[in-house]
C-alpha cells in the first residue's frame, strides 16, 4: 500500500491552505457549479473566454483537500490554453488518475509528444489512483470546467 | 461515580467485551497491515460467526423457497423463515407476528408505508411531520408521497445541541396532521428522541405515527406495545444480521385495511383475470421470493442479541461513548457535533483546517474505519452548517482501546494538516 505522503504532497497540502485562484470573476463568460454529494464537496468555477482561449479561471467553495488542491492547480493549468487544450488536459488528467495502480504510470512524456499536453505540476495527483474513493474529490473541478466549456447545462455537475 | 467508573463496573458483572469481540471473526481482520478498528456501525454493523453461520446453513442444508413446497428442504426453508419472523416479533414485544412484514431494511418498510398507508389516505391540505433529524429515507419516501397526493410537509427544527424542539412539534400538531415519521435515535448525531411522549401527543390529534428504529435497534431495548407506536422500521444489517432485509412491524387493523405495496408471487390467495384475492398479513406485503438467507441470518442476529445481557451492553456502550467524547473533546480545533443530553453510538465531530474526507483518508491508512460526509442527512449538516462530519459510531464490540486509537489518528491528521 502507498504512504499518505504519495496522496498528501507538499504541493497539494500547499494549495489545500492557500488556494490559487480562489475568488469569483464577475462578468465570467462560463460559470459552473459543481458537487460531490458523497462528501459534500462544493465548488463554483469561473472561466473567462477570448474565443477559443481561457483568459482567465478561479473558483470558490468548500471542499477537501485533495478537492480544493485540484481546482487550484487546474485553475492555474487551464490559464492561457485553448479549449481543445483544456479538454486534451482533462483527458490526460483522467486518465492519469482513473489509472490501474498496479501499472506503471502511463507514459505522460510520450503522451505530451504526441498530444501536446503537459501535465507538469498536476502529476502530483498520480497518488490519487491508490485510493479509489478520493478519484472523484480530484476530478470534481475537471467535471466542472469540461461542462463549463461545453456550455451544453446550467444544471450543476454532480459526480455521482 | 463517573458514567466510565460505571460503565466498567457493569462490565465486570454482565458482560465481558472481550468473550463480544472473540464472536466477531472481522474484527481480527488486518486493514492496510494494521489491526482493524471499526468505528462505523451506524453505517453497517459487523456480523458474529452465529449469523455467517446461519446464513451458511441456510444455503448448505435448507436451501428452498418458502411457503410453495411440499418437500423437507422447502420446509426447512418456511421454518426458518417464519421462525425469524417471530423472533422479530418477540425482540419487538409485538405480541402477535402477523404485525411483523419481513422488508428490504428501513427504507422499504418507510416506502411501503408511505405508499400502501400514506397514498390512499392524504388529500391536499393534510400534513405529514418530520424532523430535522431525518435520515434521507425518512424524507423522500414522504415527499414522493406528498407530491402524490398534495399534502404538506412540516418539519420540527432541532436545537444547537441536536435535540428536537418539542414546543414546536407540539405547534405543529393539528387535525391536519396525519402522519407523523420520525427517528428513534438520529443517525448523524445519536440523539435519542423522546418518542414515547411524542407518540401519545400525535395519538391526541388522530396521526398515527411511524418510527425509524434503524439506528435504536442495535442499542435499546424496543418494546413497540409500550411505546404505542403505529408502524416501527428497521434494518437488520444495523443489528449485526445480513443486508437486504428487515422489519416492519405495524398495527394489524392498520395493515389489514392497506392495499399491498407490491403485486406477485405468495402475496395473494387466488388469481383470476377477473379478480385476484390477496393474501391476508402480512404476506400480502411479501411480494416475490424474498431474501431467505439473509432471514435466516437475521434471526441468528436476533438470536444474539437477545442472549446478552442488554442492559449492561449499553451500559458499556455509553461508557465507552462518554470516554470518546472526553478524549476527542481534549483535541486542539475539535468541534463536537451533537450534545444531546440522551443519545448512544454516535459522536460525529469536525477537527479544525482538516476536511472530514482527509480525515477519513488518513484514519482508514491505519487501520480505522470511520465514516465521513453528510451521512445521508443533509439537513442536520444545513443546520450545523456545516458540509460533512467525522462521525465514529459505536457497537457492542468497541472498547476503550478502539477510541485510544482513533485519538492517535486524529493527532496523525491534525500533524499532515497543521
Amino acid at each position: 500500500m502507498s504512504e499518505l505522503t504519495d496522496l498528501y504532497q507538499e504541493v497539494i497540502l500547499d494549495h489545500n491552505r492557500r488556494p490559487h485562484n480562489f475568488r469569483a470573476i464577475d462578468a465570467a463568460s462560463a460559470k459552473q457549479e459543481g458537487y460531490n454529494p458523497l462528501c459534500g464537496d462544493r465548488l463554483t468555477l469561473y472561466l473567462t473566454l477570448d474565443g477559443e482561449v481561457i483568459k482567465d479561471a478561479a473558483f470558490q467553495g468548500s471542499g477537501c483537500a485533495i478537492s480544493k488542491a485540484s481546482a487550484s492547480l487546474m485553475t492555474d493549468a487551464v490559464k492561457g490554453k485553448t479549449v481543445a487544450e483544456a479538454r486534451a488536459l482533462f483527458d490526460a488528467f483522467h486518465a492519469m488518475i482513473t489509472s490501474d495502480p498496479t501499472t506503471p504510470l502511463p507514459d505522460l512524456s510520450a503522451e505530451a509528444q504526441s498530444a501536446k499536453v503537459d501535465l507538469g505540476k498536476l502529476s502530483v495527483f498520480a497518488g490519487v489512483r491508490e485510493y479509489p474513493t478520493r478519484i472523484k474529490c480530484a476530478s470534481l473541478a475537471w467535471h466542472t470546467m469540461k461542462a463549463a466549456v461545453a456550455r451544453e447545462t446550467d444544471a450543476p455537475v454532480s459526480t455521482e | 461515580m463517573t458514567p466510565s467508573a460505571l460503565g466498567d463496573r457493569r462490565s465486570a458483572l454482565g458482560f465481558d467485551v472481550a468473550t463480544i469481540r472473540a464472536d466477531f471473526p472481522i474484527l481480527s481482520e488486518l486493514i492496510h497491515g494494521k489491526p482493524l478498528v471499526y468505528l462505523d456501525s451506524a453505517n453497517t454493523s459487523q456480523k458474529p460467526l452465529s449469523v455467517i453461520k446461519a446464513t451458511d446453513n441456510y444455503y448448505r442444508h435448507a436451501n428452498a423457497n418458502i411457503h410453495r413446497a411440499t418437500h423437507l428442504l422447502s420446509e426447512r426453508a418456511t421454518a426458518l423463515y417464519e421462525g425469524s419472523r417471530k423472533k422479530a416479533a418477540t425482540f419487538l414485544n409485538a405480541g402477535d407476528p402477523h404485525t411483523i412484514v419481513l422488508t428490504k431494511g428501513t427504507t422499504d418498510g418507510i416506502n411501503l408505508v408511505a405508499q400502501s398507508y400514506g397514498r390512499p389516505l392524504l388529500k391536499p391540505g393534510d400534513e405529514i411531520v418530520l424532523s430535522w433529524l431525518e435520515h434521507h429515507s425518512n424524507i423522500v419516501p414522504w415527499q414522493l408521497v406528498a407530491g402524490q397526493t398534495g399534502a404538506t410537509i412540516k418539519v420540527v427544527s432541532i436545537n444547537d445541541a441536536g435535540e428536537l424542539d418539542l414546543e414546536e412539534y407540539a405547534r405543529l400538531l393539528s387535525s391536519r396532521t396525519k402522519i407523523v415519521a420520525v427517528g428513534h435515535v438520529s443517525n448523524a448525531l445519536g440523539t435519542i428522541n423522546p418518542i414515547k411522549s411524542m407518540i401519545a401527543q400525535a395519538h391526541a390529534v388522530g396521526a398515527v405515527v411511524l418510527v425509524d428504529g434503524a439506528q435504536a435497534a442495535p442499542h435499546l431495548v424496543i418494546d413497540v406495545q409500550d411505546l404505542d407506536c403505529d408502524f416501527y422500521v428497521l434494518s437488520s444489517h444495523k443489528m449485526f444480521g445480513p443486508t437486504g432485509t428487515g422489519v416492519l412491524y405495524g398495527r394489524r387493523t392498520l395493515l389489514e385495511a392497506m392495499p399491498p405495496y407490491q403485486g406477485g408471487g405468495d402475496m395473494i390467495s387466488s388469481v383470476t383475470f377477473e379478480k385476484t384475492l390477496y393474501n391476508q398479513v402480512p404476506y400480502k406485503f411479501e411480494a416475490g421470493t424474498p431474501n431467505i438467507a439473509g432471514v435466516a441470518g437475521f434471526g441468528a442476529a436476533i438470536d444474539y442479541l437477545m442472549s446478552i445481557d442488554r442492559e449492561a451492553a449499553l451500559a458499556h456502550e455509553d461508557a465507552v461513548l462518554d470516554y470518546a467524547t472526553a478524549r476527542v473533546r481534549e483535541i486542539p480545533g475539535a468541534r463536537i457535533i451533537g450534545e444531546a443530553r440522551h443519545k448512544t453510538g454516535v459522536l460525529s465531530f469536525l477537527i479544525e483546517g482538516a476536511h472530514p474526507h482527509d480525515a477519513g483518508t488518513i484514519l482508514d491508512q491505519q487501520g480505522i474505519a470511520v465514516r465521513t460526509g453528510q451521512h445521508c442527512a443533509q439537513p442536520v449538516m444545513d443546520k450545523f452548517c456545516i458540509p460533512a462530519t467525522i462521525r465514529a459510531s459505536l457497537a457492542i464490540y468497541n472498547t476503550r482501546e478502539d477510541i485510544d486509537a482513533l485519538v492517535k489518528g486524529l493527532h496523525k491528521v491534525r500533524e499532515v494538516f497543521s
